[in-house]
């Protein structure tokens, strides 16, 4: 067989990245269909502004969806152990996300199907569908960390605190409560700057105005979470780490200490770029919609999803999950990936099929090109959802 | 409700969601070929006649798509929330197939899908032609994907277990994606994708047809679907035997089991066409056979026989025993890593590790187990006899009534004979057929792989999460409840378009 160029670490390392990517893939373009889902009952007052709403994630946002069912199996495939112990953790969260992720292709394809009553009760499955999975992850990243619940035993088996209602109580701390928030937030005023570009006349007037309000309060949010995260008890790795070590949680110390969480930024400065670009990002948008500039608006906007996801993840670095109950049994980038087989495979598999995906996705965008309006939903009236 | 045993209602959960899911992939897999053969017939000939079937097909196939993608979410989250300790045990091997079928068929078919509907007025027809094709691509993809993962769970290759981090670990990508059995089911899978999608065409077709109502539509759609299902028909049969073969090699018993074959026969053995077996008495009654075909079938020879399920039990007793010897050797180093002679002892023993976990999955500690303890226990590597000796047959009668249906429908399409209405009755009635056999098909494989998860590697009630029966009937009584009211939107739309018909300019305007 042909040797591996790559030593453990450096793959461990990759994946770390190729992980920040797919979240950030997921937040970026899924995030802007449950952005777009959540504000359609808000901002659509008549049926025939709701379909325009409804269309333009249309035809995008199955692939997009994409995005997030990749993410799940590259996170089985790169890091089992963080896939057992939090899907299996966040039980009663992670169901409640299932079902509103099964609501929604549903509710695109048969809303138009039926009239009236109907019709308005499948815009607020949507809007469901746009709500829960963005407020559940954002919860879900709070609790990282706070740390969750959860030890291993000797055969690498999780187990929990917490029962059903209160596993799921417990997570609705504080401090998880703002994350959670904070997405919604972020994914809504995002969606808003896509359906500014998609959209025109008073539905486009109204995503403008969703859009600065939304970036305004993800502004107050994302500040108020740094600061409350430099004042939480953060997790550090005090035992001797060997990053091409063998995958085995157990075998390392770490403790909780106060107010460490921002170490990562405390060593490298130059880090702090990272929530510095999300927020003049988030300035650049607000400026280019009052220029009009909708569709380049999109960019700066992805940007600052792109730089909370990973001002988060850069903080938690190098842990993937934490445990409240047994602080050493923490998941990290060193002890929770598969083996280094399997990641240079994965890192192949990436290589290879990343690029084309962005190119045909690229062109199916291109070929969708252009903003909708409810005369052209009228007069396309049967082949729109 | 703590009575209740959460590894159970966790299985529940997967065969109700799985059996769920799997209503709507084939009709995917099919139909999506059959609008690629329908729209290249629009843009060779130029004849709306064709598009108005594509346009047509492609609302319905629009319905179950949206069903199709939906339930998936659910089966591949759900390894990670029902059933934790597999994804720690075998992810490094499992998941990637998952990965790669997100990165290579998922995005491409979700993608193109949305091409497929919105893209008519934006492209030309050869491009709105190719999005087709690689939306069928994709979905085929992500067939092939899923059925290497499923296939290592028939016949786990090119992995070993890693004692230091408790796992499984890949050794050889290679073997993984080129298992024998993964092959033999896709194919075999696909293949009854198309017959599905194939039987949905004929049998509305048949539908206007005997109204006789959209014509030329539907004695287009009627011929495409007669031979496009007479090839996934006979090619169904043939990987079925196949998939026969590639069983016998490697799970020999729920060869048997499917056979209801208790004792090795003489070769050739007879093949048991039927019986009513009972796994209490552990045997057949009012058996009828046919001889030498199950040995002819099974290993292609004369002269070699085919273990009956009371010799394979009698041999897995030696490897529990080897087994125990594993476990004990596993457990000595998880104390002490540097315990040598345990690693020397895991060497020679690993390979039956899972059979010493079987005992651990029956409650009994492997380090005290008696003879008699090992002997209850292999008996419970028995399945369920009498359901899969009737699910294979019910699902064989099916297949071997496809290929006469769409043999009959081919014959009577090609000499253009579109008035019999005795063959459009029997396609209309024949719609749910499918759909019963394919499911079959899943109980068998995975039902017939009990009590394993990993065939011989992970006992299913070692790979269960640490959850309490509260939780996991929480969830599956939600599913259940939610997916019984989907499906009967699904099915409501799907009748009430299918039944609206084709919108086109009035009859006879595109002669």
């Amino acid at each position: 067989m042909i040797p591996i160029p790559f030593d453990y670490e450096t793959l461990r390392l990759i994946w770390w990245a190729l992980l920040g990517v797919l979240l950030i893939g997921i937040a970026v373009m899924d995030g802007f269909d449950m952005g777009v889902a959540f504000l359609n009952p808000i901002l659509g007052r008549t049926d025939s502004e709701r379909r325009v709403i409804i269309n333009t994630v249309g035809p995008v946002w199955e692939g997009n969806q994409v995005w997030l069912i990749t993410g799940g199996g590259a996170i089985f495939a790169a890091w089992p152990a963080v896939y057992a112990a939090s899907f299996s953790g966040f039980y009663l969260a992670m169901f409640l996300v299932l079902v509103s992720l099964i609501l929604r292709p549903v509710s695109f394809e048969y809303r138009n199907k039926y009239i009236g009553k109907k019709r308005a009760a499948w815009d607020y499955t949507l809007f469901m569908s746009g709500l829960v999975p963005p407020l559940v992850f954002g919860v879900a990243f709070g609790n990282l960390f706070l740390g969750v619940p959860f030890t291993l035993d000797a055969f690498q088996m999780p187990h929990y605190a917490d029962s059903l209602i209160m596993g799921f109580l417990h997570l609705l701390k504080p401090f998880a409560l703002l994350t959670g928030l904070t997405s919604v937030v972020m994914l809504a005023s995002h969606g808003a700057v896509y359906l500014a570009a998609k959209s025109d006349g008073t539905v486009q007037r109204r995503a403008v105005t969703a859009a600065r309000i939304g970036w305004l309060v993800w502004l107050v949010l994302f500040i108020a979470g740094g600061f409350w995260v430099s004042q939480l008890d953060g997790y550090t790795i005090t035992s001797a780490m060997d990053m091409n070590g063998i995958s085995n949680p157990r075998t390392k110390t770490v403790i909780v200490e106060h107010g460490i969480w921002l170490r990562n930024y405390h060593a490298y400065p130059i880090l702090y770029m990272v929530p510095l670009l999300a927020i003049l990002s988030s300035f650049a948008t607000a400026f280019l919609l009052r220029a009009k500039r909708f569709a380049t608006a999109f960019i700066p906007s992805g940007l600052s999803v792109a730089c909370t996801i990973a001002t988060a993840g850069i903080a938690l670095f190098p842990f993937l999950m934490t445990s409240s109950l047994e602080p050493s049994h923490s998941l990290t980038v060193w002890d929770a990936s598969s083996s280094r087989l399997t990641l240079w495979l994965m890192t192949i598999a990436a290589t290879i099929f990343v690029p084309i995906v962005l190119i045909y996705s690229s062109w199916a965008f291109h070929i969708l090109r252009g903003a909708l309006s409810e005369e052209l939903v009228r007069t396309n009236d049967k082949h729109l959802y | 409700m703590e009575h209740f045993d959460p590894v159970i209602l966790a299985r529940l959960q997967f065969a109700a969601t799985a059996l769920y899911h799997f209503l709507f992939v084939p009709l995917t897999l099919g139909l999506s070929w059959l609008l690629v053969i329908l729209e290249a017939t629009y843009v060779m000939t130029g004849r709306p006649v064709w598009k108005d079937a594509v346009k047509f097909w492609g609302k319905l196939f629009g319905i179950n798509f949206a069903m199709g993608v939906a339930t998936g979410i659910t089966m591949e989250f759900q390894f990670g929330t029902n059933w934790a300790y597999y994804s720690h045990y075998v992810g490094d091997i499992f998941g990637t197939p998952l990965a790669i079928e997100g990165l290579m068929a998922f995005f491409l078919e979700s993608t193109m899908v949305g091409l497929f509907f919105f893209g008519w007025n934006k492209m030309t027809r050869v491009q709105h032609l190719a999005t087709t094709g690689f939306l069928a691509l994709g979905t085929n993809l992500s067939a092939v994907w899923i059925l290497i993962a499923n296939g290592w769970m028939q016949n786990p290759v090119g992995a070993e277990f890693n004692v230091d981090t408790m796992r499984m670990e890949m050794h050889s990508f290679y073997e993984l994606i080129f298992n024998p059995v993964a092959q033999a089911k896709f194919v075999h899978t696909v293949s009854a994708g198309y017959v599905c999608g194939s039987m949905f065409v004929l049998a509305i077709s048949s539908y206007f047809l005997l109204k006789q109502q959209h014509v030329e539509i539907m004695k287009r759609s009627f011929a495409v679907a007669a031979s496009f299902g007479l090839a996934g028909a006979l090619s169904v049969a043939v990987l079925g035997d196949e998939s026969g073969y590639t069983v016998n090699s490697h799970q020999q018993m729920k060869m048997a089991a499917i056979e209801a074959m208790w004792d090795t026969e003489p070769a050739p053995a007879a093949l048991t066409i039927f019986a009513i077996p009972s796994t209490g008495t552990m045997s057949n009654r009012y058996e009828i056979k046919i001889p030498y075909l199950l040995g002819l079938i099974g290993t292609r020879s004369f002269n070699e026989t085919i273990p009956g399920i009371n010799q394979l039990i009698a041999q897995s007793e030696g490897r529990i025993a080897n087994g125990i010897k594993a476990y004990g050797a596993m457990v000595a180093i998880n104390k002490n890593p540097k315990d040598n002679a345990a690693r020397e002892v895991l060497k020679t023993t690993g390979k039956d590790l899972g059979y010493g976990l079987l005992l651990k999955a029956n409650g009994i500690d492997p380090m005290k187990a008696t003879t008699a303890d090992i002997t209850a226990t292999s008996k419970t590597l028995i399945p369920d006899v009498f359901v899969l000796f009737w699910a294979f047959h019910i699902m064989v009668a099916c297949g071997l009534w496809f290929i006469l249906l769409f043999a009959l429908a081919f014959w009577k399409a090609s000499k253009r004979r579109f008035a019999t209405s005795w063959l459009y009755k029997a396609a209309l009635y024949s719609l749910p057929l499918p759909w019963v056999a394919i499911e079959l098909g899943w109980i068998i494989a995975e039902y017939g792989r009990q009590p394993w998860a990993i065939e011989g590697i992970l006992p299913t009630r070692l790979g269960a999460s640490a959850n309490s029966a509260p939780m996991v009937m929480t969830s599956l009584f939600g599913f259940v409840a939610f997916y019984t009211v989907l499906l009967i939107v699904d099915v409501t739309l799907m009748i009430r378009y299918a039944k609206k018909g084709p919108e086109t300019a009035p009859e006879g305007a595109h002669a």
